[in-house]
């Protein structure tokens, strides 16, 4: 069986770390959230101004002024701190933040990421995508591992516009886990399977070229 | 002595609007926006307007205004998404669009406010934003030339403000608006809460008042766009 959205989210959570700054993107990442182990201290960053992300509000308490990146109303902690877009984008393109994790459309061997634009469609922009991918120290691809049409999204060259250029170290697909190095000349890892995904499976649906490294 | 505070947001905008102007508006989605100087420039009536903002507000509310009465010639932003309007007109053509990575441009209105011409990021290296641009190698790594922005207007979101145009923003409805602030040839700044000088905390100042040429105390609407909510348990 392929992981399911939730079991995507809680693989993505075994890439925290206790006392890491987090900025996750919208979709399943924002579900990660929900699998800080017990005990481990995450700490949230929203690009529109904000460290230190608490949960959504009881419905009393919602603030016009207090929104995440995807435009939702949340909450802050004791230890939130607030600053302008230009103080947030520091901390990001500064490689202040440990880890970003995101959604894709398609993402290649070598780590290019393309997730924010289908030419011929409505485009609606790359938000803060672009600059979270080039700053952030470690950037984790959570994606269906194919398109509708059954396309392979793990391609050797990326066929729409890019987001960023070897930009991505881990790409977690609903089949399995792949870890890329982005900077290096090894091959695109396969590290692990999903329950019950063979990897006869996985093989067929990756257009990209990887190597077995299964543990 | 000179007076910076206005009556209303009408009266804050006269003089300093034209056709083909080009305007920074502070805000990020509908948090934190001008929204009673986007109602004033709308009825201002100016025209072609390049409007540097975040997003475009949504199709009824905030730069939707503005889109529906067709005043905006050019967006300059980073995601669009919200606005059926929007994108009706772009996808007709009657609409120009300059999308801009959202980090980039908070540097750029930053680094216009400041005097800086152009920096250097490697945000979007190797897309298409950094197509016909200047690229230099620093330590083995490449970035991308980026020019600092300025507008002739700057209209901008404060929570508290003083009538030497002193600011302080509150929660996330701070975003764009420091940088936008500094970025204007003039800069018009609405407030919820205006105060006498004196009664702020110097050291709580986030957008000191040299930057601020008006201000105009407003009543808000402050629209949601996601309304998120935890429900109780009921016990």
């Amino acid at each position: 069986m392929p992981w399911s959205r939730d079991q995507l989210a809680q693989r993505a959570a075994k890439e925290l770390r206790d006392g890491f700054y987090v900025n996750l993107g919208i979709g399943i990442p924002t579900l990660v959230a929900n699998y800080i182990p017990e005990g481990m201290e995450v700490t949230l960053q929203s690009e529109n101004g904000m460290l230190g992300m608490g949960p959504f509000p009881y419905d009393e308490d919602v603030d016009a002024d207090l929104i995440n990146a995807g435009k939702q109303t949340i909450t802050a902690l004791k230890k939130t701190s607030y600053f302008s877009s230009a103080d947030s984008f520091a901390m990001i393109r500064g490689g202040h933040i440990d880890l970003s994790i995101l959604g894709a459309m398609e993402v290649n061997d070598r780590g290019d990421l393309a997730n924010w634009m289908v030419p011929g469609k409505m485009v609606k922009g790359m938000g803060g995508a672009m600059d979270l991918v080039a700053g952030v120290k470690r950037v984790v691809v959570v994606m269906e591992h194919t398109s509708k049409d059954g396309a392979s999204k793990l391609l050797k060259k990326c066929t729409l516009p890019l987001t960023g250029v070897n930009v991505v170290d881990l790409v977690i697909t609903d089949l399995g886990v792949f870890e890329i190095d982005k900077h290096g000349s090894q091959p695109m890892k396969l590290i692990e399977l999903a329950d019950g995904v063979s990897l006869e499976e996985i093989t067929g649906k990756t257009e990209a070229s990887f190597v077995n490294a299964l543990r | 002595m000179a007076n910076k505070v206005y009556p209303d947001a009408k009266s804050a905008l006269e003089g300093f609007t034209f056709d083909g102007m080009t305007v920074m508006s502070g805000g990020f989605g509908l948090c934190g926006i001008p929204e009673n100087l986007i109602i004033a420039l709308r009825d201002t009536g100016v025209k072609a307007i390049t409007v540097i903002s975040n997003n475009a507000g949504v199709d009824g509310w905030g730069l939707g205004l503005l889109l529906e009465t067709k005043q905006i010639k050019k967006m300059v932003s980073s995601y669009v998404g919200e606005n059926k309007e929007f994108a009706r007109q772009y996808l007709s053509g009657e609409l120009e669009l300059e999308f801009n990575p959202q980090g980039t441009l908070a540097e750029r209105c930053r680094a216009g406010g400041a005097g800086i011409a152009g920096f250097y990021t490697k945000t979007g290296v190797g897309t298409l934003v950094a197509e016909g641009k200047e690229t230099k190698t620093f330590n083995g790594e490449t970035f991308v030339l980026e020019t600092g922005l300025v507008a002739d207007l700057s209209i901008v979101k404060a929570w508290k403000g003083d009538k030497e145009g002193n600011l302080i923003f509150r929660k996330t409805a701070r975003n764009f608006n420091p940088m936008m602030a500094t970025a204007g040839k003039k800069c018009v700044a609405e407030v919820e809460i205006l105060v006498e000088t004196g009664d702020l905390n110097p050291d709580a100042i986030h957008t000191p008042g040299i930057y601020v040429d008006r201000i105009v105390q407003g009543a808000f609407e402050k629209r949601i766009e996601q309304r998120t909510i935890t429900k109780r348990e009921n016990a």
